[in-house]
């Protein structure tokens, strides 16, 4: 029972479903499949939130994964799922298009990626749509001959890409490719961030030419990717093409022997791609986007059970229904063209809730009593640093005013936070924040002028109203405070549990590094957060410490007095 | 059962198949179990035992056990069936172990919170049952919570198991956190020393200051949430745990 929902306010069956009023227990509880509603399954209960709570809440931890996988996943490519408010859920991935394919990657890589997709990359969200073998030549053969080359997709560099593994590695590693990018190790464990495509097998995917191409800039391609555009110099694209070339598969492609393919290949290669609903997903010349290619969804948790077909052995009940259908859709009839996913049982489930949620009820709600979501962001910054910011998709990781990734720190009050001085050093070249971290922000070998633009536009732009940071100084504090709040850091509040000042001494590596914090933060910033975190960042897991004014002060002449680390205060000495 | 016997219920089992779009069926007879080409002498848990999962789910890893002979070598082709109170399901329910020694099956728990005693069994030469409990835990909403939030709050210190994602906090501090499954410390401590340590910190109670108090970040119900994950995990298992579903 919550305590924030009063049994005698709420009731059962608004949560819990069933059939409402009985006279005795049994009757209540012992739910019969005759009901037309009935008791929802205790793993599913987060749905019933989901009908009045029509955004995110701490409580509903499934249902919140449920409704981004729904967008994430690309079922709202293809099922139109509208909001009792009115709104179309949008997909939040980003499927490549194929209208230049050929540029990127050979017909054979396509016919093995098609037949498999997850033997290629076992994180692939691509599904699988068990194509026959003449299925994935026609289709392959028709994606490669409607492609046409897109000008600047391929490059021939002066410098060669030889494989120098030592070289490409520290490359890989120095730009933190790995913050977005898996690969699976030799123990089979898949390491590194899911933003971008893993890159295992990539050496048997991509032309060396093209690859080149991205690296040196990935917008030519595909203007909205979420790859930022390093400023790779031509021999730093030659080591990482090498590295990157060398990361195949021997076995992959080694049985895919292709005979070029026939005008009637093309031709019905074509009519498959429509026929499955490829340009949902993928922009493809020539093809339209088809509209209403599967049932809508948008009621999905009120389907009557004499509507649903069942297989064989499965309970009777629409939960069961819906989870089956996602697990194995062809089961329930092998014409059908909904493709296999690989979705782990907790995904399932978690789906499951959030359509379970999109029910009549949340429909007939009266409007007072639901909770709306937050409105969607699409924040962009302006100008030329908009531009620049855009260019280097700093928004795949980091949000601002509501719009980006959560992978990074919310950079919403970063003009407040830290220091011009660091900030265009970090730009420049990012030093370890968070050692136990291993995704981490690239160098993207900025010029010194798009530092400083960054910059500039940060410390204007991105402050918060309720901290003047020059309202506090970044040095002269008394010695005196400084040792009272050296004592409450190691003493009373015990800080460096997860946070390290003295790197000889302390260990923690929860919480970014504090050596050189001084040079790096605000002392108003520093203030404001030892007296409430949450309110700087949402959910942070620094905890608030309802520290007192005198308290917060002397620490936070304490972190101020540890200087040092930047180049400039290196320079200084 | 006679031939005949047989003969009929497959011709029922066609009927009811076949009219499955327009009527409602029952499960079927069960599967025949398969025939075993090897017996065994011992069955051992090889890894998915002590998961938790929410009430009804299945768990995140399946359970694998193992069969060996006498001298403790991997027996290929030993029959295992999985048993568990009613609204456990598994999946397979039984078959035969592969070629080193194991079966996995996926595990649903019942529908009510608390801990399901599962028997994994097996035959010996002479036919005799053999047979491994293994303890799995279902957890109510309030401790699923409880557990989202330990994943968010509490793990990277009290739990010191890295992974390759996520590096442990808990060799870093100088005096050890307790583990959530240390039942042998836990339990001794009450709901109301355990919601002072995590609202007040561990000053509180004359404990470590490097557990900080969460009592302004954590509402009420999340402190509940928690406390009430941390005895649903406890091992040896806490007196308020819950419930025991065993097979009768």
């Amino acid at each position: 029972m919550l305590p924030w929902h009063k049994l005698d306010q709420f009731g059962c069956t608004i949560c819990h479903r069933g059939q409402g009023a009985a006279t005795t227990v049994a009757e209540a509880h012992n739910s019969t499949l005759t009901w037309e509603q009935p008791i929802l399954p205790a793993k599913y209960v987060e749905s019933s939130c989901g009908e009045c709570h029509r955004g995110p809440l701490p409580g509903t931890p499934q249902l919140n994964q449920g409704r981004n996988l729904l967008l994430r996943e690309g079922c709202v490519h293809c099922h139109l799922v509208k909001l009792p408010d009115g709104s179309t859920l949008k997909p939040t991935d980003d499927p490549p298009s194929l209208s230049h394919i050929a540029d990127k990657t050979t017909r054979e890589w396509i016919y093995a990626w098609l037949k498999d997709p997850q033997a290629y990359a076992t994180t692939a969200t691509m599904p699988n749509f068990k194509l026959t073998d003449d299925e994935a030549l026609d289709i392959s053969a028709f994606l490669i001959a409607n492609s046409t080359p897109l000008v600047g997709d391929t490059a021939v560099l002066k410098a060669k890409a030889l494989p120098d593994p030592a070289a490409g590695a520290s490359l890989y590693g120095e730009s933190f490719c790995a913050s977005c990018h898996a690969v699976q190790n030799a123990a089979g464990n898949i390491v590194g961030g899911d933003i971008g495509p893993e890159l295992t097998r990539v050496g048997n995917k991509v032309r060396p030419e093209w690859l080149q191409a991205w690296l040196a800039n990935p917008r030519n391609y595909d203007p909205g990717t979420g790859m930022s555009h390093y400023r790779f110099n031509e021999a730093q694209v030659a080591t990482l093409t090498g590295f990157l070339l060398a990361k195949t598969d021997s076995d992959r492609l080694a049985n895919v022997h292709l005979e070029a393919a026939t005008p009637e290949q093309i031709a019905h290669g074509k009519r498959l791609v429509a026929d499955y609903g490829c340009a949902s997903c993928h922009e493809i010349a020539g093809i339209k986007k088809p509209e209403n290619f599967a049932p809508e969804l948008s009621r999905i948790g009120s389907k009557p059970i004499t509507q649903l077909i069942f297989l064989p052995g499965m309970q009777h009940a629409l939960p069961d229904y819906i989870a089956g259908k996602i697990k194995q859709p062809r089961a329930f009839s092998p014409g059908l063209k909904m493709p296999q996913y690989s979705l782990t049982p907790a995904q399932i489930d978690s789906l499951t809730t959030a359509l379970l949620s999109l029910n009549e009820r949340s429909f007939t709600l009266p409007p007072s009593l639901a909770v709306a979501a937050a409105p969607q962001s699409d924040y962009q910054p302006a100008g030329r640093p908009g531009k620049l910011m855009a260019d280097l998709a700093c928004f795949s990781c980091h949000r601002i005013n509501g719009h980006g990734g959560d992978m990074a720190p919310d950079l919403t009050w970063e003009g407040s936070s830290v220091q011009r001085e660091w900030l265009v050093q970090f730009l420049k070249n990012p030093g370890t924040l968070r050692p136990a971290l291993i995704r981490r922000m690239p160098r993207f070998n900025l010029t010194d002028g798009e530092a400083n633009e960054l910059a500039d536009y940060i410390m204007i732009v991105y402050q918060n109203p309720a901290i003047d940071r020059d309202s506090m100084p970044l040095s002269g504090y008394a010695q005196g405070e400084i040792e009272l709040g050296k004592q409450l850091f190691y003493g009373k509040y015990a800080c460096q549990g997860c946070h390290i000042v003295d790197i000889r001494a302390d260990k923690g590596y929860i919480g970014p590094t504090l050596t050189h914090v001084g040079s790096r933060l605000t002392a108003a910033w520093i203030y404001q957060w030892m007296r409430d975190p949450q309110a700087l960042r949402p959910g942070t897991i620094e905890p608030n410490r309802a520290m007192s004014d005198e308290d917060a002060r002397a620490l936070t002449a304490f972190l101020m007095s540890q200087k040092g680390g930047t180049a400039l205060e290196a320079a200084k000495k | 059962m006679t031939r005949s016997t047989y003969g009929v219920l497959a011709l029922v089992t066609a009927i009811l198949a076949s009219s499955l779009a327009t009527s409602c069926s029952r499960k079927g007879p069960p599967a025949p179990l398969p025939k075993p080409t090897a017996f065994g002498a011992a069955i051992i848990e090889s890894s998915g035992g002590k998961q938790g999962a929410q009430t009804g789910a299945q768990l995140p890893q399946p359970l694998v056990v193992q069969v060996n002979d006498a001298q403790g070598a991997a027996v290929t082709g030993a029959l295992v069936e999985f048993a568990a109170a009613p609204g456990v399901s598994f999946d397979p329910p039984n078959g035969l172990t592969d070629s080193s020694g194991q079966l996995a099956t996926n595990v649903s728990l019942g529908g009510t919170a608390g801990r399901y005693k599962i028997i994994a069994s097996t035959l010996d030469k002479a036919s005799r049952k053999i047979e491994l409990n293994v303890e799995e835990i279902a957890l109510s909403y309030q401790q699923s919570l409880g557990r989202h939030l330990n994943d968010v709050y509490c793990d990277r210190c009290h739990n010191a198991e890295s992974t390759v994602e996520r590096v442990s906090n808990y060799d870093n501090l100088e005096v050890k956190p307790h583990p959530f499954t240390d039942g042998e410390t836990l339990n001794k401590m009450s709901d109301a020393d355990l919601t002072a340590i995590v609202s007040y910190g561990g000053s509180a109670l004359g404990k470590s200051a490097l557990m900080p108090a969460w009592g302004n970040t954590l509402s009420k119900a999340d402190v509940e949430a928690l406390i009430s994950y941390i005895r649903a995990i406890s091992d040896p298992p806490s007196p308020s745990a819950g419930p025991v579903f065993g097979k009768n």
